[in-house]
């Protein structure tokens, strides 16, 4: 299969490593690989010299067949244009050894600890590696290709039990525990001793101090969450504060690890879209886009004209609803208890009503399709959409900034503290609202146009002071912006068709592998999607901006104030859906 | 005494004083009261709480049930809503916010997830149910139910509350403790301690060593 254009190489990295690098010619791969001993050096001149300064994924893949494990890293520009794709491949034998990239851009921090997490990878260097989903003391690596869970039926799906017969399976039945339990064999639970969390309470810097003259005084520790009214979820921070103040973070995930990329690489390209809703499920629709998009590109296809405006304007109503959300949200978190979110909820349910009625469900909208989109906007509803991007929501909008934007509670609570300046958050790998807020117009709508964002005219709202003053107000100038784009797009829809291929339940895609990327209400929204000719994919990743925005959260709290800090977490908008997968 | 003669006192109200006295059963004011205002926990698990909290906002308004206060800490709350997927690196928390909650305490099972494990049931690190370890009063269907869908099952809620009796609720009988629930172990899989000997007889007649 040619290379589709968006991932033409640009750079010639192997004339520059002769002897270190060489071109991935596997059949549907683009990119280099890079021997394992001189990554960093390739990894800093990639970065420095190159100018690929945003390094977005990095990711783990398991080639069983071939006993080999890979590392792909993804790096981009700030400035924009296409990527580079560079990968590492060792021998897949314990222990599996290679040299982290946290001294270049601390962003990849946990990603590499997820990698190690779920796929055994070892990072050495690497300044805190412990596992980030799951617990320590679980026992393997699931995302290895040869670890089985406690439900496993078989490798791919449709399981033979079931299709095309028809029949119901219960999987209890089939495990000896009659539950989603696997042991080692002679286990005996009164025996175990819990690892705890040890590990985690050790990385935590400054726990005892002492003083001059030799009295030793110990932080406090506070646990945040996982059940916590502030965190959105069950999303958990240990924080070392000294009265108020914040001296230590670190955020503890995996509360709602549901095993989204195992279960995506059983099941067929198609029976994921429904998945994707569930990742951040304010925006079904968005990581609809973006899951189809890799795969369209894996298949090379093209998308119906009509559907490609479809696909926008939900994408954009989505941006709308969420940036309403955390507007109501954050006040919430501030102290303006539900006024305000009652507000916003009321106009996020009449965008969720056109959800409704041209998907079926008001949340998880399944609503994309390979080549298109899986049903026609209605006429009544098209007319529903104009109403609300004419006339209903700039005005709410306006309302809502003229209510709350110089409030001077909001404007104390705000103005003035920090959250990232623009080259640190380039560094964490951030993207996303929080990135541009920071004075970097970095957008993927503009820097790499997917869709036909192209064809519309908007302006990459940016901010320039990184504060949280300007995090809630690039959160306006975007809603502002995407109903800019709403506006041309329902005016210029065209007629015809919805999907470029015939409905089909079950997809051919080619062998290779693909990187599709939007830019989600959260920031970059990437799936990797390896295809090995078979109709389940080998590899199935998602690269979540909820989970790498937070890489850089300590960096973001340390020497502000625990109220300081649920307004962080506010503006950087997480949802653990997204975050744990 | 049964249950019957408990809730008809069979006392006649001469017909002047029946504007000024009432005669009910202790029971019936007692679920009139609970009934009346049960407090949820700020809980909210994943997907399902998001429609958990349209609920309460204008357009479903579940204040008209006496469920709009949602407090953030169990020792505040009646209801546990469960909206949401229960893996297992949670369990263990959910049993202990479960145990703090002071009786009387209702679980609900928003959610395909909640449930029953719902899309992610295969996944290794989530529990195929809440059920497994709490008992669930009211499953509600979905995925997510819809604001509507989880009212629905907030009043048949209300309506077994109406049916209880002081005298047969789990919390007020004699014996070992039939409310507290055993936290979970985080072993090398999710460990339930009631479960320790089953486990460790089945762990012995498995055939492989998993990875
Ligand atoms: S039932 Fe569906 S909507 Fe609810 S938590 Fe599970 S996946 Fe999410």
């Amino acid at each position: 299969m040619a290379a589709t254009p968006l991932q033409t190489q640009t750079v010639d990295l192997a004339a520059r490593f002769p002897s270190a690098v060489s071109v991935d010619a596997r059949n549907g791969y683009t990119g280099w690989l890079v021997e394992k001993d001189k990554l960093l050096e390739i990894a800093r001149s990639i970065k420095e010299e190159l100018g690929y300064d945003l390094l977005t994924s990095v990711t783990g893949v398991d080639y069983l067949p071939e006993e080999k494990m890979e590392v792909v890293y993804h790096a981009y520009k700030t400035t924009g244009g296409p990527g580079l794709i560079f990968k590492v491949q060792v021998p897949r034998q314990d222990p599996i050894e290679i040299p982290s990239v946290t001294p270049l851009w601390p962003g990849v921090d946990f990603q590499e600890r997820e990698i190690w997490d779920l796929l055994g990878i070892k990072f050495t260097g690497h300044p805190d590696l412990r596992r980030i989903l799951l617990w320590e003391g679980f026992a393997g690596h699931p995302l290895r290709k040869d670890w089985k869970e406690g439900f496993y039926e078989e490798d791919a799906k449709p399981f033979k039990s079931r299709w095309p017969e028809g029949n119901y399976v219960s999987s209890e039945e089939k495990n000896p525990y009659k539950d989603n339990l696997s042991f080692p064999k002679n286990f005996d639970p009164e025996k175990w001793i819990p690892e705890g969390e040890a590990a985690l309470y050790g990385a935590l810097a400054r726990y005892t101090e002492t003083d001059e003259q030799g009295i030793k005084s110990d932080r406090i520790v506070v646990n945040m969450g996982p059940q916590h009214p502030s965190t959105h979820g069950v999303f958990r921070a240990v924080v070392t504060v000294e009265g108020e103040t914040i001296l230590s973070l670190k955020p503890v995930v995996g509360y709602l690890h549901r095993n989204h990329e195992k279960i995506g690489e059983r099941n067929t390209f198609l029976l994921n879209m429904p998945y994707t809703d569930r990742l951040d499920y304010f925006n079904s629709m968005s990581n609809n886009f973006g899951y189809a998009l890799a795969v369209e590109k894996l298949m090379n296809i093209p998308v119906a004209e009509r559907a490609d405006y479809i696909r926008i304007i939900m994408a954009e109503l989505s941006r709308v609803q969420n940036h309403l959300v955390l507007v109501g949200m954050l006040l919430n978190d501030l102290g303006a208890m539900y006024t305000p979110a009652l507000y916003i909820f009321e106009e996020r349910e009449l965008i969720l009503d056109i959800f409704e009625a041209v998907s079926g469900s008001r949340m998880m909208c399944n609503y994309f399709r390979f080549g298109g989109v899986a049903r026609d906007i209605p006429e009544d509803v098209l007319q529903k959409i104009k109403d609300l991007v004419f006339k209903r929501l700039p005005a709410k909008t306006d309302e809502m900034d003229r209510f709350l934007s110089e409030n001077e509670v909001l404007v104390s609570r705000l103005k003035g503290i920090p959250v990232i300046d623009g080259p640190s958050a380039v560094q964490y790998s951030i993207t996303g609202p929080v990135l541009r807020a920071a004075g970097i117009p970095y957008d993927i709508r503009r820097a790499d146009p997917y869709g036909i964002y192209d064809r519309f005219e908007f302006d990459v709202a940016m901010r320039t002071h990184g504060d949280l003053m300007d995090n809630y107000l690039i959160r306006l100038d975007e809603i502002r912006q995407s109903i800019r784009i709403l506006e041309q797009a329902v005016s210029k829809i065209p007629s015809g068709p919805i999907n470029s291929q015939k409905p089909q339940y079950q997809v051919r895609v080619p062998a290779g592998e693909a990187y599709g990327r939007i830019e989600a209400p959260k920031g970059e929204l990437g799936y990797y999607v390896i295809s090995n000719g078979k109709p389940n994919p080998w590899r199935y990743h998602v690269r979540a901006p909820s989970f790498i925005n937070i890489t850089g959260l300590e960096k973001m709290c340390v020497g502000k104030k625990i109220a300081d800090f649920i307004a962080i977490l506010g503006v950087l908008d997480i949802v653990l859906g997204e975050l744990d997968r | 005494m049964t249950n019957e003669n408990l809730n008809s006192p069979g006392y006649e109200i001469p017909a002047e004083m029946s504007n000024l006295v009432a005669i009910t059963t202790l029971d019936r004011l007692y679920n009139w009261g609970r009934r009346s205002s049960v407090w949820p926990l700020m809980f909210g698990l994943a997907c399902c709480a998001i429609e958990m909290i349209v609920a309460q906002t204008a357009r479903y308004d579940l204040a008209r049930f006496g469920m709009e206060v949602m407090r953030p800490t169990p020792r505040q709350s009646d209801l546990m809503i469960v909206s949401g997927t229960v893996t297992k690196k949670m369990i263990p928390a959910i049993v202990r916010l479960y145990n703090q909650m002071p009786e009387p305490k209702y679980v609900v099972a928003m959610g395909a997830c909640a449930s029953g494990g719902g899309p992610f049931k295969e996944g290794y690190n989530v529990v195929a149910g809440v059920d497994k370890f709490l008992p669930v009063d009211i499953y509600i269907p979905g995925c997510p139910p819809t604001p509507q869908a989880l009212i629905a099952g907030l009043i048949k809620l209300q309506q077994k509350i109406d049916k209880e009796s002081i005298r047969t609720v789990r919390w007020y009988r004699k014996g070992p403790d039939s409310v507290n629930i055993p936290i979970p172990i985080l072993g090398p899989d999710l460990i339930d301690p009631r479960r320790n000997a089953e486990l460790r007889q089945i762990s012995s007649g498995i055939e492989t060593d998993k990875v």
